[in-house]
């Protein structure tokens, strides 16, 4: 346990020293690395660095000094979460964020260096168990900061996803959807829940689904397309798909696309008047009958 | 045994299932079905399953089944008030029922169900 409690010791009694040169090194090298000492402020970076050296430190003196993730290493690592994650989100880098552990090496080992400096064993002891507890640590922050980015892009994905799915009333009975963007299969899986639920709100007859904005089709998203027609078709309306450019007319021909007895129409004006032919309307010009 | 009650319109049989469908359920439904049909000589069929909520393969086979076999009675079959989540369940298993009339309603149904008996 000796070494162990050497690091406890240090930590302790070097607290001020240490924690004031991490912090210099931290923001050191944040202004070397340019653009980002607005993103973080001094005053937070100083809590959060006081604030993990004492959990820090408490940690390395509690019985399970060198696992990092038993309980007594709890607050520790909450306190990492915190940091990794509204680094992530501020927009750092993945080493950027891991310097914030990183960077306690050096004070550290030059309070080991100059105590231990007499006892040669010792000094490497506990040099190698502090490297290895602050690894660890730097380990924990990137993966934290890569769930951090992780959760970023999920939420953009469903923001994105809601973007991109309105399902517009046209006429009484009519609706139309226009798609944009690249179809997958969950996108989609969510486009044709929201037609098929408003579809049942509204009691519509005739569906457009307007793929201008698609920029390719492939045999998979003609798949479900097909599959949309067809589930709405079981629910008692009629779809119609409009928006087919020439290239994309002639990608379906190439591919041996069979859209089966599905209507389709150059644009979503010839789409509209097929539509309200079907439902019995007539569009007329009142000057021309005059 | 609870039965799905069958009721006669006019020249139309009206089956509206207001109870989840399980597989006997479905069988007998198949089998008194097609006996009212042959007995009252209908000439279409309305199912209104607005109320199903949940369906799995075999109940999807069944309606194609019941559909196949109204049709060899020569009667017109239309489905009525499916749920997105059915409907998407059915395709995702590959049952589009080609051939089954669709219609959102009970009104627009028997719309459809009026016009395809009258021309033939």
């Amino acid at each position: 346990m000796q070494p162990k409690s050497q690091l406890a010791q240090i930590l302790k009694r070097f607290e001020t020293d240490i924690l004031a040169e991490w912090v210099a090194e931290q923001l050191r090298s944040l202004k070397a690395s340019g653009q980002r000492s607005d993103a973080v402020r001094d005053s937070e970076l100083r809590e959060d660095c006081r604030r993990f050296y004492q959990s820090f430190a408490d940690a390395a003196s509690s019985a399970n000094a060198s696992d990092v993730m038993a309980t007594e290493w709890s607050e520790v690592r909450d306190v990492l979460t915190n940091v990794s994650r509204s680094r992530a989100i501020a927009g750092f880098s993945p080493s950027e964020t891991a310097r914030f552990v990183f960077s306690l090496k050096r004070p550290l080992f030059q309070r080991l260096g100059q105590n231990l400096s007499a006892n040669g064993d010792a000094l490497f002891d506990a040099v190698q168990t502090t490297s290895d507890l602050l690894d660890k640590l730097g380990l924990l922050t990137t993966e934290i900061y890569q769930k951090g980015r992780e959760e970023v892009i999920s939420r953009q994905q469903t923001e994105m996803l809601e973007l991109s799915t309105p399902v517009v009333k046209l006429w009484d009975g009519v609706l139309a959807l226009p798609m944009i963007g690249t179809l997958d299969s969950y996108r989609t899986q969510s486009v044709m829940e929201a037609l098929l639920v408003r579809i049942m709100e509204t009691g519509s007859r005739i569906a457009i689904i307007d793929i201008t904005g698609v920029p390719t089709v492939d045999t998979l998203v003609a798949q479900h397309l097909m599959k949309t027609v067809a589930a709405a078709r079981l629910m008692g309306a009629d779809c119609i798909i409009s928006g087919i450019r020439p290239q994309i007319a002639q990608t379906i021909v190439h591919l041996a696309i069979d859209l089966g007895n599905i209507t389709t129409k150059a644009t979503l004006a010839d789409a509209f008047a097929v539509a309200l032919e079907r439902l019995g309307k007539d569009i007329t010009d009142r000057r021309a009958a005059r | 045994m609870e039965r799905i009650p069958l009721l006669r319109v006019g020249d139309f049989i009206l089956v509206t299932i207001q109870v989840d469908m399980h597989d006997r359920l479905a069988m007998s439904l198949q089998d008194d079905l097609t006996n009212k049909i042959s007995t009252t000589s209908a000439k279409g069929v309305l199912i209104d399953i607005s109320a199903l909520e949940m369906v799995d393969s075999f109940i999807g086979r069944m309606f194609a089944n019941i559909a196949a076999t109204a049709r060899v009675l020569d009667a017109e079959i239309v489905v009525v008030g499916m749920r997105p989540a059915v409907a998407i369940t059915l395709v995702e298993l590959g049952l589009y029922l080609t051939g089954i009339r669709t219609a959102l309603d009970v009104d627009h149904g028997m719309e459809l169900l009026r016009v395809a008996t009258a021309r033939s």
